[in-house]
């Protein structure tokens, strides 16, 4: 039964990595670096934390965490694509000023808690020996960092939209040449990007640990970004590396539980140092990276008028 | 109507001079729409905030103590980003370099300040440029992100003191409080001012923007840094070695982060506790912004940034407002720094929207 | 309504007009009041200079960039061209010299962009099989862009304007990348094109193309246009005098001198990049003695780029690979081999050799700190590079507006001969010049190619790699070509007929295939 359980808190711990890494995928496509992922999600958390507490839907919640996170990228869209700042250096002011925020507005909700997200059962299914409760009994933010994934593979490798997209990513000026919107093109991007971090940071205020905890994203957005290169920008590797990283986190609980008796700090840097391995071990071999990278990932355009 | 951004021939000199003062000026002015939409007066909030630091003798001197390790983690900041270097772990090069630093003054104890001292700075020093060798390396070895890597390893930083500092460090006397020992005197950094707020920080962080402002123009490694940032390709062309230039802005920055957190263990809190740094190592990153990664301008940067610490601990105490709201000042500067230093290189327009129509015929 | 056209006149009017049409980038004026008429039927060169305003016309002409004034007709009404969607709406088509390729799609999604998103992607593919056939432009549909070479992308940017079925098509200088056969074979398609009805409208600055394939010629001289006239009436000393406003100074071939002995020596050198999109230096060997000039022709991407860091020392070899005045410096790094005598001059003018945000001064020192000494114990010697630069500037008349400009207010002209300006100041015994004329003006040209030739006279040896086959031929005492990473042996510029060299740039051995019937 442990197994089951270990399998579980996985799943829990990798779906707000999931989340936010996808929307970052879709936008480092079109071609933008959107470091505040971090900010965006602490902003998602503790908006939805506190449209659910103070409605008592979680779905709200669910919902406002969504557009908290896309309506903070709209800030980056505006001064990354519209004035043509530096990606790098505005994705560090958002999570800057995402942490910020967030502290402002969770200060009125420190020490509330509520239940978590309720879990949708399957009838008939979701008691299957094995794998039942695995696959048929998590909450609707599992089923749903599933299914994007499998729609945000649909749209980049299948649809015209998307194939759009990776043209404006992969070449900006040729794109433009062509008539495509690089603008809005990247703008819709950002905002998506936005809207998953927002998502990502709602499961963790509702459904992680269902409460709000100044610096609860604890760097999971940064983490979230180097996913995404560790994917090399595959949206169902992307996944899979969520629930790696997702292990690894819930390996100190564990390790813990089982008496192991190495400090807890060091367990708890397991998913810091977890991630810089994985980054060597993927950057290391350039041209298994290289396939999918936007070639014009992080460079700002400005079209001739 | 439509803004439209085209790019200038030239960068206009009167822009990049004006950028960080329209940018201080509008972040205060958001900041009276802020605190008006909160309920308060906002122009005594915004006196509390951005003025009262500057007021009395005393803040003053606290001010110019946070803006020492501002001023130094943002010169060696100010290399990486000319370099097109992305280091965004200085916190954790700070809490190594204090981790280091008070490690050697707790073992070495008492002893002659003329020996222990430089002991105790040279091991903060190391400790912070062994912590930035570490992403330095990765990039240059594996070509590995250094702004994930560099990140990652702050949060390992505050775990390892975290764990020092509440285990094998901790003071025996100390009834399990989570923080180590006082400091010995002849570990401690000698003061500059009666009432010992002041400490030779300062002094360090004013010596690094006098070195960095003379070596920077004028010597064939800040042209490199230069070149290495704008033109990569022209810096091979002059044979200033990729690897070379990133390693060595790396490790300067990370033993100026290191010295910083240094003189913070030794200087201030004269002891080692969970909890060090009020992020200076990211408002840094503002701080070089601000400054034009322009060493003179960092050491203003690093005052004001300092001055909205204080006026931040200021507002908690009035008026009651989560610390957080300092960092989303710093976070509203930051854009609209960024914004204005869009407007150096780029002309902005408003035109009356065209109708989106497929090449219309007219007449 | 039908404006400006005389009702009583049989012909109909022309396919595309524009009157008065001026552009403005801020100051500078690139377009002013430009009368140009493309009839149905006809192939119509577009003359100039680089920066005569060429691109920025034909640009307004696809909906790029928008008119400052001035209108546009097509078949006779005014039209607002504000996007290339909507200029290909009309019936216009697009081949640009900077291709609008996406590097990670394949040649069939690629061409998607120009077809409704409703025609699915297999169609795409067997259309495009399709039409490259027919028109003599063999593709795979489902290769990707990054494996093509320059001469399959320009078919991928041709196809993908012929799948609209254009009524007009521009083509900005094609037939710079292509090798002469590869030439032949775009003169057929557009002779074709030209049959079916179609207008075609073609840049170049190549006169004798102009005169040999187009009906009418437009000639623009600094943004204004000079004369409309029949190609096939002028000389092309007449059309050069038409496009540089002045006789076009001819370059003076070096006198004779004595050859010395071999300054500068490759022995089968073989490399491979890294990177994924690279092309291998195979056995490359070349031999230049003092007092000549190597011309290694090519078409874009044959390996010319990997040839030219080789020789500057960006990366390593055996160290017997290169030699320089005997001495073996494969081992060596740039500014070493620089300490030996060797100066380089790459194609990218700015962001290599020189930084757009520094001054020219400051530039002076990017290739000259370690040769000149520049950087005595690691302080920049400010004053002597000044005065270099300062030198520099007077010799080759470079055109700025302050004594110590920055590197980013030059025009591309004036840019390039204070490059070249730089690296000869030294007087090098070894020159390795990559494109030296790419993009600037005549006048610069010359004075340019004019240097080199002076500097082999005076004993350097000067290797000259270009896509200019017409420089080629002006400067070089001997022809190499090099294709796929292989580099020809290179044969003496009398005995080598444009034929033999477009076979060797093909890759066949020497040109042998020529002296088949």
């Amino acid at each position: 039964m442990w197994a089951e359980a270990i399998i579980l808190t996985v799943i829990t711990a990798a779906t707000p990595l999931a989340l936010a890494a996808l929307g970052e995928l879709v936008t480092e496509r079109s071609g933008v670096l959107n470091l505040g992922v971090e900010g965006m999600m602490a902003v998602g958390a503790v908006t939805a934390f506190a449209v659910a507490v103070t409605t008592g839907s979680g779905a709200a919640g669910i919902l406002a965490g969504a557009m908290a996170g896309a309506a903070l990228s709209l800030i980056f869209a505006f001064l990354t694509i519209t004035l043509a700042t530096n990606q790098v250096a505005t994705g560090l002011a958002l999570t800057l000023f995402g942490l910020g925020i967030s502290g402002v507005i969770g200060d009125g909700f420190v020490g509330i808690s509520r239940p978590p997200l309720p879990q949708l059962e399957i009838p008939g299914l979701s008691d299957l020996p094995l794998v039942g409760r695995i696959l048929f009994r998590q909450d609707a933010m599992v089923y749903l960092s599933i299914a994007l994934t499998a729609g945000v593979w649909w749209f980049l490798s299948r649809s015209r939209q998307g194939l759009k997209l990776r043209a404006v990513g992969d070449s900006h000026a040729s794109a433009h040449a062509l008539g495509l919107n690089v603008m809005l093109t990247r703008y819709l991007a950002v905002m998506f990007g936005g809207a998953c971090a927002g998502l990502g940071g709602a499961y963790l205020s509702l459904a992680y640990t269902p409460m709000w905890i100044d610096d609860m994203t604890a760097g999971r957005g940064w983490i979230a970004l180097a996913l995404v290169v560790f994917a090399t920008w595959m949206p169902w590797r992307l996944l899979a590396g969520a629930y790696l990283f997702g292990a690894i986190t819930i390996l100190q609980f564990h390790a813990q539980g089982a008496g192991i008796g190495l400090p807890s700090q060091l367990m708890s840097s397991l998913p810091y140092l977890a991630t810089i391995v994985a980054l060597v071990l993927i950057s290391g071999r350039g041209r298994l990276a290289l396939r999918h990278t936007p070639l014009s990932l992080g460079k700002s355009f400005v079209p001739e008028r | 109507m439509r803004l439209e951004v085209t790019r200038r021939a030239a960068p206009s000199k009167a822009m990049a001079f004006l950028s960080p003062v329209i940018a201080i000026a509008l972040t205060v002015f958001a900041g009276l729409l802020i605190f008006a939409a909160a309920g308060l007066d906002p122009l005594r909030a915004v006196h509390l905030y951005f003025v009262s630091p500057f007021t009395s003798l005393y803040s003053l001197q606290e001010v110019l103590v946070k803006a020492s390790p501002l001023v130094l983690i943002g010169v060696g900041l100010s290399l990486c980003f000319r370099a097109n270097v992305w280091n965004i772990g200085a916190e954790g090069q700070y809490t190594l370099g204090a981790v280091c630093g008070g490690g050697v003054a707790l073992a070495i104890g008492e002893g002659s300040p003329f020996l222990v001292l430089p002991c105790v700075i040279a091991a903060g020093i190391l400790g912070g440029l062994a912590w930035a060798a570490i992403p330095a390396l990765l990039k240059t070895v594996f070509r590995a992100n250094e702004i994930l890597t560099s990140l990652m390893l702050t949060y390992v930083a505050l775990y390892l003191l975290d764990y020092l500092v509440r285990g094998p460090w901790r003071d025996p006397m100390g009834f399990n409080f989570p923080q180590s020992a006082l400091f010995e005197p002849a570990a401690t950094l000698p003061v500059l001012t009666s009432d010992g707020r002041l400490h030779l920080g300062v002094a360090f962080a004013v010596l690094a923007v006098a070195i960095a402002a003379v070596a920077l123009p004028a010597t064939l490694r800040g042209f490199s840094i230069r070149v290495a940032g704008s033109a990569p390709k022209a810096a091979r062309f002059a044979g200033f070695s990729q690897s070379g230039t990133v390693l060595f802005v790396f490790l300067t920055s990370g033993a100026l982060a290191g010295l910083a957190g240094v003189a913070e263990v030794t200087g201030t809190l004269q002891q080692l506790l969970p909890e060090i740094s009020p992020g200076y190592g990211f408002t840094a990153i503002i701080v070089a912004f601000l400054g034009r990664l322009n060493p003179v301008g960092i050491l203003f940067a690093g005052v004001v940034l300092s001055a909205s610490y204080i006026g931040g601990e200021v507002a908690q105490l009035r008026l009651g407002l989560p610390v957080e709201v300092a960092m989303v000042f710093q976070g509203i500067l930051l854009f609209f720094l960024l914004a204005c230093d869009s407007l150096i290189h780029h002309r902005i327009a408003f035109r009356r929207a065209a109708p989106r129509t497929e090449a219309r015929h007219v007449g | 309504m039908q404006p400006s056209v005389d009702p009583s006149s049989p012909s109909p009017p022309p396919l595309i007009e524009t009157v008065a049409l001026t552009k403005h980038f801020g100051s500078v004026t690139a377009n002013d009041g430009i009368d140009i008429a493309v009839r149905a039927g006809e192939i119509h060169a577009l003359l100039g200079e680089n920066g005569a305003g060429k691109s920025t016309l034909v640009k307004m002409l696809f909906g790029v960039l928008q008119p400052t004034s001035g209108e546009i007709r097509w078949e006779g009404e005014p039209v607002i061209l504000d996007s290339p969607a909507g200029a290909q709406a009309l019936g216009i088509g697009m081949v640009f010299q900077h291709f609008s390729l996406f590097e990670a799609l394949t040649v069939a999604e690629n061409v998607a962009f120009a077809l409704p998103d409703t025609m699915p992607l297999r169609q795409i593919a067997a259309e495009v099989r399709e039409i490259s056939e027919s028109y003599g432009l063999p593709l795979d549909p489902h290769a990707p862009m990054h494996r093509l070479s320059v001469g399959e992308r320009q078919r991928v940017e041709i196809v993908r304007c012929l799948m609209r079925q254009p009524k007009l098509i521009i083509l900005d200088e094609p037939t710079s990348v292509l090798t002469p056969q590869e030439t032949e074979g775009l003169f057929e398609t557009l002779e074709r094109l030209k049959r079916e009805g179609r207008a075609v409208l073609y840049i170049s600055h190549r006169l004798s193309e102009v005169k040999r394939l187009c009906d009418t010629a437009t000639v623009l001289r600094q943004g204004r246009k000079v004369a409309t006239c029949d190609p096939r009436q002028e000389t092309p000393g007449s059309l050069a005098r038409m496009m540089i406003g002045s006789e076009v100074r001819e370059v003076k071939p070096a006198p004779a001198h004595e050859l010395g002995p071999v300054r500068l020596s490759v022995d089968r050198l073989s490399w491979r990049k890294p990177e994924v999109q690279s092309v291998a230096l195979r056995d490359v060997s070349l031999e230049v003695r003092g007092g000549e000039i190597l011309g290694v022709a090519g078409v874009a991407g044959n390996g010319q780029e990997e040839l030219f860091q080789a020789l500057a020392g960006f990366f390593t070899s055996a160290p017997d690979a290169i030699r320089i005045d005997g001495r073996d410096v494969g081992k060596l790094d740039v500014n070493t081999r620089r300490r030996l005598g060797a100066a380089f001059v790459p194609e990218q003018r700015m962001g290599e050799a020189a930084v757009g945000e520094l001054h020219l001064s400051e530039n002076t020192f990017l290739s000259l700190h370690a040769s000149e000494d520049l950087a005595p114990r690691g302080w920049l010697a400010m004053s002597r590079a000044r005065a270099i630069t300062r030198r520099v500037i007077e010799r080759f008349d470079v055109r700025a507006g302050s004594a110590d400009p920055l590197a980013s207010t030059l025009s591309g002209g004036n840019l390039q001969k204070y490059v070249v300006g730089r690296e000869l100041s030294r007087s090098p015994g070894v020159l390795v010049v990559n494109q030296p004329t790419w993009g600037v003006d005549a006048g610069a040209a010359t004075m340019i190619r004019q240097a080199l030739i002076d500097l082999a006279a005076a004993g350097s040896a000067v290797v000259v790699i270009s896509q200019d086959l017409d420089e080629i031929y002006e400067v070089s005492d001997r022809i190499a070509a090099i294709s796929h990473g292989r580099l020809s042996a290179a044969r003496p510029v009398r005995e080598l007929t444009v034929e033999t060299l477009g076979l060797m740039m093909a890759g066949a051995e020497s040109g042998e295939a020529a002296h088949a019937p």
